[in-house]
């Protein structure tokens, strides 16, 4: 329950540290999964450098 | 939420100057070569001389730099693209920040489940495996692109890059973080899979691009990536490692 010693946030229960990671992770998934594979145009364009730097598949 | 708001914070601050270092990067070492491809991307509407000799195409296109106004290219009819220039730079760096943002809350997120990064040399290991992860792996089978380049179906693109992202993520998990030879077995199979089943690829990889401009596009845009994951993890190491410390001191302040 309490290998929390050195980690940001040390007093929250484990179930509740997961759910909120996870939350974080997800929010990261869906920011790159935006900025990366959008098919609206506009996001596309305003990317275009970005995603062919970044090597997503795009277009 | 004091573990969510604390994630958010390191990775914000990272992804901001990890964004900005990328930017910066991409403006001198892949955006121009970008650039350079347009230009035969654009002459494929038949304007250029260089192209659209197959015989001579890649041998005398190559060298020179289009400096004759070709990148005005505004597609009537399509949807809004940033101008030229300072517009475009500008949404560059944009997108760079709100990804790498996106990035570091990823992996600033996943370390912390695996028990948190301690330092920045620590950072700097979690950074190689983001690279691996996000760059190394999917671009063996998708290699960067050029406009104008072939390239088979994006869906099954996007699906089989997705799938190897996931893969080689669980894959340097179990090796790392699962003591047993059979996990770290697992982990290798679960790397090289992606591989055996292979990329889409398009019917033919005929294109106007010129085969060295690709090359030095793919070391380009490989090395840039290496280098924004090493600072993203670097500095995500650093970061945490000092709000780690203040939050096990204030402890109370922050529940």
């Amino acid at each position: 329950m309490n290998t929390a010693i050195s980690s940001l946030g040390a007093s929250t229960s484990a179930a509740s540290r997961v759910v909120q990671l996870s939350f974080a992770a997800l929010l990261g998934v869906f920011i790159v999964g935006f900025a990366g594979f959008s098919q609206m145009d506009v996001v596309h364009n305003a990317a275009h450098d970005y995603r062919h730097s970044m090597a997503f598949p795009c277009h | 939420m004091t573990i969510f708001r604390n994630v958010v914070f390191v990775a914000a601050l990272t992804g901001l100057l990890a964004g900005i270092v990328m930017a910066a990067m991409q403006t001198y070492a892949t955006v121009p070569l970008i650039k350079k491809a347009e230009t035969f991307e654009n002459a494929g509407g038949g304007h250029d001389h260089a192209a659209t000799d197959p015989a001579t195409g890649t041998e005398a296109a190559a060298p020179h730099s289009h400096d004759a106004g070709t990148p005005a290219h505004e597609h009537d009819g399509e949807a809004w693209a940033p101008a030229d220039g300072f517009e475009r730079l500008a949404y560059t760096v944009l997108a760079n920040i709100v990804t790498a943002i996106g990035f570091a809350l990823v992996l600033v997120a996943v370390s912390e489940i695996l028990g948190g990064i301690a330092s920045w040399r620590q950072g700097i290991f979690w950074g190689f495996a983001g690279f691996a992860v996000f760059t190394l792996a999917p671009g063996l089978g998708l290699p960067p692109e050029l406009p104008a380049m072939p390239a088979a179906d994006l869906g099954g693109r996007q699906i089989w890059w997705t799938a190897t992202v996931i893969a080689t993520a669980v894959g340097l998990g179990l090796i790392a973080f699962r003591s047993g030879v059979v996990w770290s077995l697992v982990g290798v199979a679960l790397i090289v899979a992606p591989h055996i089943v292979g990329a889409p690829q398009p019917v033919s990889h005929d294109s106007p691009i010129p085969a060295d401009l690709h090359h030095q596009y793919v070391v380009a845009a490989t090395v840039t990536n290496l280098i924004f994951w090493v600072v993203l993890g670097g500095v995500a190491g650093a970061i945490r490692s000092r709000v780690a410390r203040s939050a096990g001191s204030l402890r109370d302040s922050f529940a």
